[in-house]
């Protein structure tokens, strides 16, 4: 979370609750929102390590609010993330431990395995599609990242047919 | 009646004869479908979803085995009695469309209901419902061969609802839809299935199969899976996000 805090301070200082705000506006449900907490721990970090500088705001009868806003080094640290490349899909995937491992022990037959994650794999499928219906027609960024799990997922089960088809 | 299921199929086999070697597309089926179901099934490209689709719509003949459709028996009706049932009953989709060259998108539609006694008036109506649904209304007058390959696949729908058929036969209905597509053959399909349309469904294509009340898998001619979608846990939506996360 640390440097899509900081892409939001570069627009413009805020304090905690703006950035949750902004957040949850952006990126719709698809995104678990982060809690107040993880975000003020968060902009401890930052403010740390020297990327985000913390003023106090006086308010008529409330506490002082923080507004945090970016620093030379907070800029440098975003174009670096925003240059380079970013990883690629995780090829590494814990299904498929099980599936290659689980049988040699005997816990578990792959027929079984898979048959089971193909259900859930497609569980999830329709919870994306319920999401998607709830979400905002106008939330382009919700939808598409709603869309990009759902393709991800849709290669998942591909995969998970070919392992089906291949191993016995 | 009422309570026979949509569909019964039983042992059912079919072996086609390739160069005088036996290929046993389907090895053994049982199953049944309740009228009103959704059951999408699944399966790797060349496990017999397209024969035994083929062989539920009469398209195919069966080796052995039987099918019941609404409680009657079918398979052994002969190509006439099939093509009667058809026209009463099925609506059928083929993964490579079948659309009447010679006529327009919009007699391709129509045809179906005027075959079924409906008025050219309701015709009219259905076709201009379905067409608005799938957002074809602009090519209802456009030849098949001027279609896209995703046109020609939704007017296939379009063509195979028009009749209000009891069962909906459909072999990869999105198979060569985009994904802006794919989402309107998904809202009609859950709409006719809301009021009550039985449907079969091969499909690839996980956000279909994901709408199905039950999933068939298939793989090499045998069904290897057959059930209901877990209910994930009513979580909190944040935790479908994470799924968003993990894999976005
Ligand atoms: N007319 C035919 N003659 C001989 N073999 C056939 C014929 N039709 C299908 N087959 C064979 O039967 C098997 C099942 O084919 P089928 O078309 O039912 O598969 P499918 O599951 O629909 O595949 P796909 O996902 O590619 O559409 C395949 O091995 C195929 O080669
Ligand atoms: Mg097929």
């Amino acid at each position: 979370m640390r440097l899509p805090l900081l892409a939001l301070l570069a627009k413009e200082p805020a304090h905690g609750y703006e950035l949750k705000h902004a957040l949850e506006k952006t990126f719709g449900s698809a995104y678990p929102s982060p809690n107040i907490g993880q975000i003020y721990v968060t902009l401890g970090r930052l403010e740390k390590d020297g990327y985000v500088r913390a003023v106090d705001v006086e308010q008529s009868n409330r506490p002082n609010k923080k507004v945090y806003y970016l620093t030379a080094a907070g800029r440098e640290a975003l174009e670096n993330w925003v240059d380079e490349p970013t990883e690629g899909p995780r090829v590494r995937d814990e299904f498929f431990m099980k599936l290659v491992l689980a049988p040699l022990t005997g816990i578990a037959d792959r027929m079984a395995l898979v048959n089971r994650q193909r259900r859930h794999y497609l569980s999830l499928m329709r919870d994306l599609n319920e999401l998607a219906e709830q979400t905002d027609p106008g939330n382009r960024v919700a939808l598409l990242l709603i869309e990009g799990a759902m393709l991800h997922l849709q290669a998942d089960l591909d995969w998970l047919e070919r392992c089906q088809e291949e191993l016995p | 009646m009422t309570d026979a299921p949509a569909i019964k199929a039983i042992n059912l086999v079919k072996i086609y004869q390739s160069g005088g070697v036996p290929v046993p597309a389907v090895r053994g089926i049982d199953m049944r479908v309740e009228s009103g179901e959704f059951v999408a099934i699944m399966g790797p490209s060349g496990s017999g979803k397209s024969t035994l689709v083929h062989m539920l719509g009469g398209l195919d003949v069966r080796t052995s085995g039987e099918i019941w459709i609404d409680g009657t028996r079918a398979d052994t009706l002969s190509e006439s009695g099939w093509a009667l049932l058809r026209r009463q009953k099925v609506g059928f989709v083929f993964q490579f469309f079948n659309l009447v060259a010679n006529m327009t998108v919009a007699d391709n539609v129509e045809l179906p209901a005027l075959l079924g006694g409906v008025s050219p008036r309701q015709a009219r109506e259905r076709r201009e419902y379905l067409l608005g649904e799938l957002g074809l209304t602009e090519r209802a007058a456009a030849a098949p061969a001027q279609l896209s390959g995703g046109e020609q696949q939704r007017v296939a729908l379009a063509r195979a609802l028009a009749n209000q058929p009891r069962l909906l036969l459909a072999d990869e209905p999105t198979g060569n839809l985009d994904s802006r597509n794919t989402k309107d053959v998904l809202r009609l399909l859950s709409d006719v299935h809301r009021k009550g349309q039985t449907i079969v469904l091969v499909t690839h294509d996980a956000r279909v199969a994901s709408m199905a009340d039950r999933v068939v898998s298939l793989l090499d001619g045998q069904i290897v899976d057959d059930g209901a979608l877990p209910r994930t846990r009513r979580r909190p939506l944040g935790t479908v996000g994470d799924v968003v996360e993990l894999r976005g």
